[in-house]
C-alpha cells in the first residue's frame, strides 16, 4: 500500500488549478477535523477553568482561570471512585473471557469442513446470533431466571462470545500456512498443543487488536449495567455516568469547614461533569490510535474477500 | 475412530462458547413466546396466560406507535445514506493530499469520536448544545441570532441525532474506504497519468469506481440497520418534549417494558423489530453474496 503511496501519483501530472485545490482542500479537512476535536478540548478546558467562568459560558479552548479543584473533587468522591473501580473488574475479567472463547472458537472454525465434523454448522450455530435475537425484555428475564442480577458476571457472561471477534481471528487463522500445522498433525502433536504452541504466537499482533477492541467494548458499555445492576454502587463507571446526579451531595457538606465548603462551591456541577466525562474518556482516547494500522489492514480485508 | 479423536479436541473446545451462547442468545429467543402472553415474571417463560395476538393488537392500537415506527425508519435511512455519502466524499478528499503525514494526522483525529461511548458523547453535546452556557449557542448569540435549543426542538431534534451520528461514526467510514481505495491497482493511475489525466480526472474515473464494491457493500449490509435507529444515542439525549419526533421503536420498548412492566407488550415490540430486521438482513447477505461476492465465513 505504501509503495503505491510512493509512486509516481502523487507526483502526477499537476496543472495551477492542482494548487489552488490542495490549500482549499487542505483548509477543509483541517476544519473537519478540528469540528471532530472541538467538543472534546472544550470539555476538558471547562473541566480545567473555574465554576463561574464554566457557569459564564466564556470558556473555549482554553482554560479559564485554572483550577485542579473538579479533579481533586472527582478522585476523591466515593461513589465516582466505587463506580471505576467496577469497570476496571469489569474490563480485567470481560477481557480474559472474550479472548479465551475468541481462540477457543477460532481455531476449530478456521477448519474445512473435511478437517472438523460439522463445521458448517457450529459456523452457523455463531453467526445466526449476529443477525437474530430474541429482543431486549425476552433477554432481561432470561438473566433473571439465571440470577445473575446484581452480580458482575452479568456484564461478563452474556457478553462471553463475541461473535464478530471470532469472525476476525478465524480469517487469520485461515491465512497461515497450513503445512506448519498438517506437519505437526503427522508429527503426533494434538490440535491443542496445535493451537497454543503455533496458532497463538503467529497471531498475537490480532490477537492483540482484539485484546483493545475487547477493552473498548466493556469499558464503553452502560446500558446493561444500568437495567442489570439494581445496586448503584455495582454501576461500572459509564452506567454511574449516565445516572450522574447533577447536584453535589448535601450530605459531603456536614462537617466540613467553612474553607472546605467554599473550596467545593468552586467545583461548580458543569465543572465537575466535565471533569468526570473526560477521565471516563481518556483510557479510551489513549488506546484508540493503536487501532489505526489494523483498521488500514488486515480487519475489513480479513472479513470481505472478493 | 481415529478421525474422530483426532477431532475430537476442537469439539470441546467448542463446548465453552457454545454454552453461554445457548443461555444468553438462543434461550432468550425461546423467551419471544411472552410477546402471546400476559407474562408475570415469577412464572418463567412457560406457565404464564396465554393470550394469543392480544398484545400486538394492544401495540396496534396505541396512539403514537405509527409515530414511533415512523420516526424509527426516518432517522435510521437518513443516517444510513449521511453514514456513506460523507465517508466517500472524505476518503477521496484525503486520498487527494499529497503529505502522508497531514493524512494520518486527520484521519486519527475525526475518527476519534467513533470510539467513545455515546453516554460519554451525549454529556459532551448537553454541554456544547446547551441555550446557555454551550459555545455552539455562544456563537449564535455573538451572531446576533436567538439561541437555539437544540435538544428541546421537535422539528430539529432528528436532525441533531443525524448530524451527531455522522459526526460520530464518518471517520470510521472514511478509514474503511480509505483501506478500499489503498486496493486499487496502481497501474490504473499510472496509465491513466501516461494519458495525461490530471489528479481529479483520476479522483473520478479511478478511485471513485474503484471503491464502488465497497460501498455497495456496506451499503447493502446497512440495509439490515433500518429499524436500529441508535438505542443508546436517542436514550442519552431525548427527553419527554422531544418523544413526538425522537422516540423509536427501542427505547419505546425499553419504557413499556422496564420501566411500565408490560412485559408481554414490550416483548411483542421486539419481535416484531428481530422479524423484520432479520428480513432484510437476510436479503442484504443474500444479495451481497449474489452480487457482491461477500462472504462471511
Amino acid at each position: 500500500m505504501e509503495a503505491r503511496r510512493g509512486s509516481g501519483r502523487r507526483t502526477g501530472v499537476t496543472s495551477q488549478g492542482s494548487a489552488l485545490f490542495d490549500a482549499l482542500n487542505l483548509a477543509f479537512l483541517v476544519a473537519a477535523a478540528l469540528l471532530c476535536l472541538f467538543p472534546i478540548v472544550n470539555v476538558l478546558s471547562v473541566s480545567l477553568s473555574s465554576s463561574s467562568a464554566a457557569a459564564a459560558g466564556v470558556v473555549g479552548i482554553w482554560p479559564v482561570e485554572f483550577t485542579l479543584s473538579s479533579y481533586t473533587y472527582a478522585l476523591t468522591k466515593k461513589s465516582f471512585l466505587t463506580a471505576f473501580v467496577v469497570s476496571l473488574k469489569r474490563v480485567a475479567l470481560g477481557i480474559v473471557v472474550n479472548m479465551l472463547l475468541t481462540i477457543l472458537a477460532a481455531y476449530p472454525l478456521s477448519k474445512t469442513r473435511r478437517e472438523l465434523w460439522g463445521r458448517n454448522f457450529y459456523a452457523w450455530f455463531f453467526f445466526f446470533t449476529m443477525v437474530f435475537n430474541g429482543g431486549l425484555i425476552p433477554w432481561y428475564m432470561t438473566i433473571k431466571q439465571v440470577g445473575l442480577i446484581d452480580n458482575i458476571l452479568a456484564l461478563i457472561l452474556p457478553n462471553a462470545v463475541q461473535v464478530f471477534f471470532v469472525l476476525v481471528l478465524m480469517n487469520f487463522f485461515r491465512q497461515l500456512p497450513k503445512e506448519i500445522s498438517e506437519s505437526a498433525l503427522i508429527d503426533g502433536a494434538g490440535h491443542w498443543s496445535i493451537m497454543w504452541k503455533i496458532h497463538v504466537p503467529l497471531s498475537l499482533p490480532s490477537i492483540a487488536t482484539l485484546v483493545l477492541f475487547s477493552f473498548v467494548f466493556h469499558w464503553n458499555s452502560w446500558f446493561d449495567g444500568l437495567i442489570l445492576m439494581t445496586s448503584p454502587i455495582r454501576y461500572p463507571l459509564q452506567t454511574y455516568m449516565q445516572a450522574i446526579l447533577e447536584v453535589v451531595d448535601p450530605l459531603r457538606l456536614k462537617g466540613m469547614t467553612a474553607e472546605q465548603i467554599a473550596e467545593l462551591m468552586k467545583v461548580s456541577n458543569r465543572t465537575l461533569k466535565s471533569s468526570q466525562i473526560f477521565i471516563a474518556a481518556a483510557p479510551v482516547l489513549a488506546v484508540y490510535p493503536f487501532l489505526q494500522k489494523y483498521f488500514m489492514k488486515g480487519l475489513l480485508l480479513g472479513s470481505v474477500k472478493g | 475412530m481415529t478421525r474422530f479423536r483426532v477431532q475430537l479436541p476442537m469439539h470441546l473446545m467448542l463446548v465453552p462458547c457454545i454454552i453461554p451462547v445457548l443461555i444468553f442468545s438462543y434461550y432468550p429467543m425461546v423467551g419471544i413466546v411472552i410477546a402471546f402472553e400476559r407474562f408475570f415474571p415469577n412464572r418463567g417463560f412457560f406457565h404464564s396466560p396465554f393470550v394469543g395476538l392480544k398484545n400486538f393488537e394492544y401495540v396496534l392500537n396505541l396512539p403514537n406507535t405509527y409515530q414511533v415506527l415512523w420516526n424509527t425508519v426516518f432517522i435510521s435511512a437518513m443516517k444510513i445514506v449521511a453514514g456513506i455519502v460523507v465517508p466517500i466524499l472524505f476518503s477521496i478528499l484525503l486520498d487527494l493530499v499529497r503529505s502522508s503525514g497531514v493524512r494520518r494526522t486527520v484521519q486519527t483525529i475525526i475518527y476519534m469520536p467513533y470510539f467513545l461511548s455515546w453516554v460519554i458523547l451525549s454529556g459532551i453535546l448537553i454541554d456544547v448544545l446547551s441555550p446557555n452556557s454551550g459555545v455552539v449557542n455562544q456563537v449564535i448569540k455573538m451572531l446576533g441570532m436567538e439561541p437555539v435549543f437544540f435538544l428541546a426542538n421537535e422539528r430539529l431534534f432528528p436532525f441533531v441525532l443525524v448530524v451527531t451520528d455522522t459526526w460520530k461514526n464518518f471517520g470510521y467510514g472514511t478509514v474503511i474506504f480509505l483501506a478500499a481505495i489503498a486496493g486499487i491497482a496502481p497501474s490504473l493511475y499510472e496509465s491513466s497519468r501516461i494519458d495525461g489525466a490530471n489528479r481529479f480526472q483520476q479522483a473520478i474515473h479511478i478511485t471513485l469506481p474503484g471503491m464502488l464494491p465497497i460501498v455497495a457493500l456496506i451499503a447493502t449490509l446497512s440495509l439490515g440497520d433500518v429499524l436500529n435507529a441508535g438505542f443508546d444515542q436517542v436514550f442519552n439525549l431525548y427527553s419527554p418534549v422531544v418523544y413526538r419526533t425522537g422516540d423509536i421503536l427501542d427505547t419505546l420498548v425499553y419504557r413499556i417494558g422496564l420501566l411500565n412492566s408490560q412485559y408481554g407488550v414490550a416483548a411483542a415490540i421486539g419481535l416484531f423489530k428481530s422479524v423484520v430486521s432479520i428480513i432484510f438482513i437476510g436479503t442484504a447477505y443474500w444479495v451481497s453474496g449474489r452480487f457482491l461476492e461477500y462472504r462471511v465465513f
